[in-house]
């Protein structure tokens, strides 16, 4: 008979992770143990009354955003109904310093970052994992779409696709290490949203219609630049002086811009110049504060390359490998081949040019169903 | 799964003598103390009779005893008043939010407001008092000054020199609230031996309770009400009386009386000091405040190296009840002032935890305790050695 464990369930107040809960604290992990000790976590992450009313940003923080009030009571009255001992632990400290701060200095420094991937890094699957194993959970679980599994023959936990290929998660967890891997559940894996919501109504969670969190949580009414701003006065910081040219490709100045932060590789709004054919943002230099706008076409590049790897299928890249290679959330996973390019850094080269390849978005790598790897794109 | 409750600073459980002495009030004599009637005066007779023992609680005459629900009220009622724009207000810089907050929102209308800091073993210096107290200079007018003191500190503990304080005020001719939420039944009590002109109790920190306590308001102390409406407690707080609630707080402070006097205190004290003197044998624990003269139930440990949150909820999955720091809107931990105050920095704070006995704990419990303590500290700390400093 198998040991009963402890397992945290890191509970945001959302359906999925309610149900994440509820499936562990009633059914079990699948594993053949049917009595788990299920805790619920919520993280205090950020305080949504710190910037609120401050540039535009809402006064009342929308229910949705990570640690308003709202979704703390939601995922207190969920461990109520389950009937599981629930805490709220306080990361608001490391938060700020891993995820916050960090987002903002890539937005200055000319780049789009991706806060969950951040957090999920720093956070979740580091932080969140330590507390629970503090106190005494040695699993944690999350609300995530994906699944992973042991490979006995590689020896190695593998992360993949879930059943769900819409709600995929997986490009937010390329960063997972093998011991996060290994002591991470996540049982929405093989279920489909609506088979969740099914679930969470079985289960008698009030909260199975709630809709999906869509936004970056800690930036309410989901305008970031507002919240840079904000951000930066708050800590009383002149807001970093990234004005500067506008330039069409040739070089020729075409128009000035307040900030390169308010700019991503891709983006067609808001560019502040008239044009007969549509503009969009093909380079940001974070050093002459320069950006280069054209044509939708010249946004399309053969090659990426990517630092700051982690790897789950494989140990590490030794040669040249064919993987689909996804370069942000929405994308669709493209063919290329993958090669080493010196120490933590790879080359990826696309079969078809892709569309704005985006420095500070993440590229991931998968083989079928498999995440490969991934990592940084410079 | 056993559970040992040291939260006792926290809330605690109504002793059976006062659920019994509650029980007639919820359907038989359900009165309002207000009516002419015989129920009214079945419930009348009820509150007059509790008044009659907080009367003797606070040493005091009965019209002085004012009933109201707990001690956030008392404490926002003695601020909210007695201050006007103009006055003077001195607090400490560790006292309950029930008092800072008030604070806060005094200094916004207009109130000049001073927070002394304790020394580091969390005393406050009367002197710091009797330095901050200014003279009455406000043109056209007296202007008042109001001293509000904690009787004893509910997070270390630690019994504030409130005589002292009293003294000062009356040669200053100011005004003297007491907080004595945390020091009541827990130290013999006299509100003309502490010389304040108000005093706030809550009856769910003696076993009685939730949602009901007392003030003690001096005659001719010109307190104005915090509710107004109908003219219960001789105008000094509307609102129809918890008779039940009443009873129990009057029980509940006849029965605190009583284990103030038999000894209880000193039974509790040697537990206390038994659990303290176990835990500080773990290597890398201080007692935050143990140098000053403390209520018998409480000690604040500082645990080196880890995180109070992740104790707080491993313990309580041993069942242990304690707690740390103070609860913020969403319910984690946030460091505590009282700590901080005395001059621990953040992660020192973070890192500590209260204990506080109920004065039925025992022997039993003390060892349970110290049984499931040293293993959650150790395994905390193996796993996450570096958590305190990168914190």
């Amino acid at each position: 008979m198998k040991q009963s464990t402890t397992i945290a369930v890191a509970m945001s107040g959302g359906v999925d992770s309610s149900t994440a809960a509820a499936i562990l604290a009633h059914e079990g992990d699948g594993s053949g143990v049917s009595h788990n000790t299920v805790v619920g976590l919520t993280m205090q992450l950020w305080d949504q009354r710190r910037l609120a009313g401050k540039h535009g940003i809402p006064d009342t923080p929308k229910a949705g955003r990570c640690c308003s009030l709202d979704d703390v009571y939601d995922a207190r009255r969920v461990a109520e109904h389950l009937g599981i001992p629930y805490y709220v632990v306080n990361q608001e400290e490391r938060f700020e310093r891993d995820v916050v701060r960090p987002f903002v200095d890539e937005y200055l420094a000319g780049r789009t970052p991706i806060p969950c991937s951040l957090c999920n890094d720093h956070i979740k699957f580091d932080q969140l994992l330590r507390t629970a194993r503090s106190i005494g959970a040695e699993r944690i679980a999350t609300g995530h779409y994906a699944v992973n599994e042991f490979d006995e023959k590689r020896g190695r936990w593998i992360l993949k696709r879930p059943a769900d290929v819409a709600k995929d998660q997986t490009y937010f967890l390329f960063g997972l290490t093998q011991e996060q891997l290994a002591r991470t559940l996540f049982p929405l894996g093989h279920m489909t949203k609506p088979e969740v919501r099914e679930a969470a109504r079985q289960h008698g969670l009030t909260l199975a219609e709630k809709p999906d969190s869509q936004e970056i949580c800690f930036v309410p009414g989901g305008d970031y630049k507002q919240f840079i701003t904000a951000y930066l006065e708050e800590q009383g910081e002149a807001a970093t002086e990234t004005a500067g040219e506008l330039v069409a490709a040739n070089g020729e100045v075409i128009g000035r811009h307040a900030g390169i932060h308010n700019f991503t590789v891709g983006q067609r709004k808001g560019l502040g110049v008239a044009s007969p054919a549509p503009l969009y943002v093909l380079n940001i230099d974070p050093s002459s504060h320069r950006v280069t706008v054209g044509a939708d076409a010249e946004l399309a590049t053969c090659t990426l390359r990517a630092r700051r790897l982690n790897w789950i299928s494989v140990a590490e890249l030794t040669g040249p490998m064919r993987v689909r290679a996804k370069i942000r959330h929405r994308h669709e996973a493209a063919w290329a081949t993958l090669e080493p390019a010196g120490s933590d850094e790879v080359l990826a080269t696309f079969d078809e040019p892709q569309r704005a390849v985006t420095p500070g978005q993440a590229a991931v790598f998968y083989d079928g169903d498999e995440v490969v790897g991934g990592g940084w794109i410079v | 799964m056993r559970r040992v409750y040291c939260d006792a600073n926290a809330t605690t459980p109504l002793l059976p003598e006062v659920m019994e002495a509650m029980r007639p009030y919820w359907m038989e004599q359900f009165g309002n103390a207000s009516s002419i009637h015989f129920q009214g005066q079945k419930a009348r007779a009820a509150v007059d009779h509790a008044r009659e023992t907080l009367a003797r609680f606070f040493h005091c005459r009965e019209a002085e005893v004012v009933f109201n629900s707990g001690g956030t009220e008392g404490d926002n009622t003695a601020i909210f008043g007695l201050l006007r724009p103009g006055d003077q207000f001195i607090t400490t810089s560790i006292e309950h939010s029930a008092v800072l907050r008030a604070a806060d929102r005094m200094a916004e209308r207009g109130v000049e407001v001073t927070f002394v800091a304790p020394k580091r073993d969390g005393l406050i210096d009367p002197e710091e008092i009797r330095r901050a107290i200014r003279p009455a200079t406000r043109l056209g007018g007296s202007r008042r000054t109001l001293v509000s003191v904690m009787l004893a500190n509910n997070e270390t503990g630690v019994l504030q020199p409130v005589e002292e304080i009293g003294g000062i005020a009356a040669d200053a001719k100011v005004f003297f609230h007491i907080d004595a939420v945390q020091g009541a039944g827990k130290v013999a009590f006299d509100v003309r031996r502490f010389g304040c002109h108000l005093c706030s109790i809550s009856a769910h920190k003696i076993q009685g309770p939730k949602g009901v306590g007392a003030m003690y308001v001096r005659r001719g102390t010109p307190l104005e009400p915090l509710i107004v409406g109908g003219s219960h407690e001789r105008r000094q707080r509307a609102g129809t009386e918890n008779v039940p609630g009443i009873v129990g707080l009057g029980k509940a402070v006849e029965l605190a009386m009583e284990s103030v006097e038999d000894g209880t205190m000193e039974r509790i004290a040697a537990l206390r000091d038994r659990l303290e003197a176990g835990i500080l044998a773990i290597p890398g624990t201080q007692a935050n405040g143990a140098g000053a003269p403390r209520v018998a139930n409480t000690t604040n440990i500082h645990f080196e190296h880890l995180e109070g949150e992740a104790l707080v909820i491993a313990l309580d999955l041993k069942g242990v009840a304690v707690s740390g720091g103070s609860a913020c809107h969403s319910g984690s931990t946030e460091p505590s002032h009282v700590l901080m105050a005395m001059g621990l920095d953040k992660n020192a704070a973070l890192a500590s935890l209260r204990f506080s006995l109920l004065k039925t704990a025992t022997d039993e419990d003390v060892d349970h305790v110290l049984r499931a303590v040293p293993a959650a500290v150790e395994h905390l700390r193996a796993l996450a050695p570096e958590t305190a400093s990168s914190f």
